[in-house]
């Protein structure tokens, strides 16, 4: 049981012609909006890969843990981390991280007070888009150049 | 808390269907969310055949075709037919503008139309606005001066002042912005959401009013003003091209320095 209502409980209130009362429905909101639309999508993929990124530290940690723990439990966790899912996933955090620091980036210029009219909002999210896939990219190269040397 | 399925009582049925009359060249069909609070039914989509042809061409045109030629009881609020009195904001082809600014042209397949999302549906397109209203009196919209107008006079504002208000005064209260932004569709019971919010830093910018602090205290909470997560739904759906985003953005920062 909520303490507190929803005031708007009130107006689903209605009234037949009769007089009898009725429950009005609630008007279709996702099922017929446009969520697709740069604005919404960028919002809500921000709180995913933020999400992401938040089981990724939780992975990380699991990974210092083994590396303390010994060789036994070590080796697993890098047989897994190197297996072709355990890398797919890591691309994909990379990913999100860097997506998630980059709208975060957007965010601040908002709140700065920049930024704010429509056809900036749709450059500075499409440079979002396009950042988080070269900067990943470029995690990675390095990350690979780093590892074969 | 956000519920993001429709309670049962709100699920669409698949409604009737109304061909266009033989020999109709340019045909295009409008799925239209229809509700008779007498029926005893659920609400439903029944699917309209127009002949472009002999219709006018924006969507509130066709619509206003379907009233007077196949279907009287098809409910829905319009008025001026030019954008300027905001009753027949509905959610067309999935955002939220007005139907009388909205070219049929612009709409590529079916034209979908239901009302506004996440209110209280009375009749077919026409939504309970009443919480949206009870919020904009809640934000007290109009001058408050403890110093008295000079005698015989209005109350002056230099060319700079007056700018100000540019961008916010055109505001028609369709409510479209308020009912695209899924924060105030989750947290509308306390969340002023953006019309009211763009109403309120209108009264904060203008020159004349004196009661600024006050306004600004009311707006200092978690829910009224800091629900809004700069979506840009709002700015993205006004059929009048304003930017409510960016008002509450102006109160945002005025929360901030006052603090420093």
């Amino acid at each position: 049981m909520s303490i507190m209502q929803d005031s708007r409980e009130a107006t689903m209130e209605g009234r037949r012609t009769d007089g009898t009362p009725i429950r009005r429905p609630l008007s279709p909101h996702l099922q017929v909006y446009d969520m697709m639309q740069l604005t919404s999508a960028l919002s809500i993929a921000s709180r995913i890969t933020g999400v992401i990124w938040s089981v990724g530290m939780v992975i990380l940690v699991w990974w210092l843990v083994a590396t303390a723990t010994g060789p036994g439990a070590y080796g697993a966790v890098s047989w897994f981390l190197s297996s072709w899912l355990g890398v797919l996933g890591m691309v994909g955090l990379t990913a999100a991280a860097w997506y998630h620091t980059l709208n975060g980036v957007r965010h601040l210029a908002w709140d700065a007070g920049y930024g704010y009219d429509l056809p900036t909002t749709y450059k500075s999210g499409r440079a979002v888009l396009v950042a988080t896939a070269v900067m990943t990219v470029l995690t990675w190269l390095v990350a690979i150049i780093a590892w074969a040397s | 808390m956000a519920t993001f399925t429709l309670p049962k009582n709100s699920t669409i049925q698949q409604g009737k269907s109304y061909k266009a009359e033989p020999g109709a060249k340019n045909v295009k069909s409008f799925r239209i969310y229809r509700f008779d609070p007498d029926s005893g039914e659920n609400p439903r989509t029944d699917t309209f055949e127009i002949d472009l042809d002999k219709c006018g061409p924006m969507v509130l045109d066709a619509i206003i075709k379907i009233k007077n030629e196949v279907d009287s009881t098809l409910t829905f609020r319009r008025s001026c037919r030019e954008g300027i009195c905001g009753s027949c904001s509905m959610n067309i082809d999935g955002l939220n503008t007005l139907a009388c600014l909205k070219p049929i042209e612009d709409v590529k397949g079916d034209v979908k139309i239901s009302p506004l999302p996440h209110l209280p549906v009375v009749k077919d397109l026409v939504p309970d606005l009443s919480q949206l209203y009870a919020q904009l009196r809640s934000i007290e919209p109009w001058l408050k001066s403890d110093t008295p107008p000079p005698p015989d006079a209005e109350r002056r504002q230099s060319k700079e002042e007056r700018a100000k208000l540019d961008g916010m005064w055109e505001c028609i209260l369709c409510f479209c912005c308020s009912t695209a932004c899924p924060s105030y569709w989750w947290n509308g019971d306390r969340y002023l959401g953006p019309a009211v919010l763009l109403q309120a830093y209108r009264w904060i910018a203008d020159s004349r009013d004196e009661a600024t602090g006050a306004r600004l205290d009311d707006l200092q909470d978690p829910f009224r003003l800091y629900r809004c997560h700069t979506i840009m739904n709002c700015a993205r759906t006004c059929p009048k091209g304003l930017n409510p985003a960016a008002a509450i953005g102006k109160i945002k920062q005025m929360l901030v320095e006052r603090e420093t």
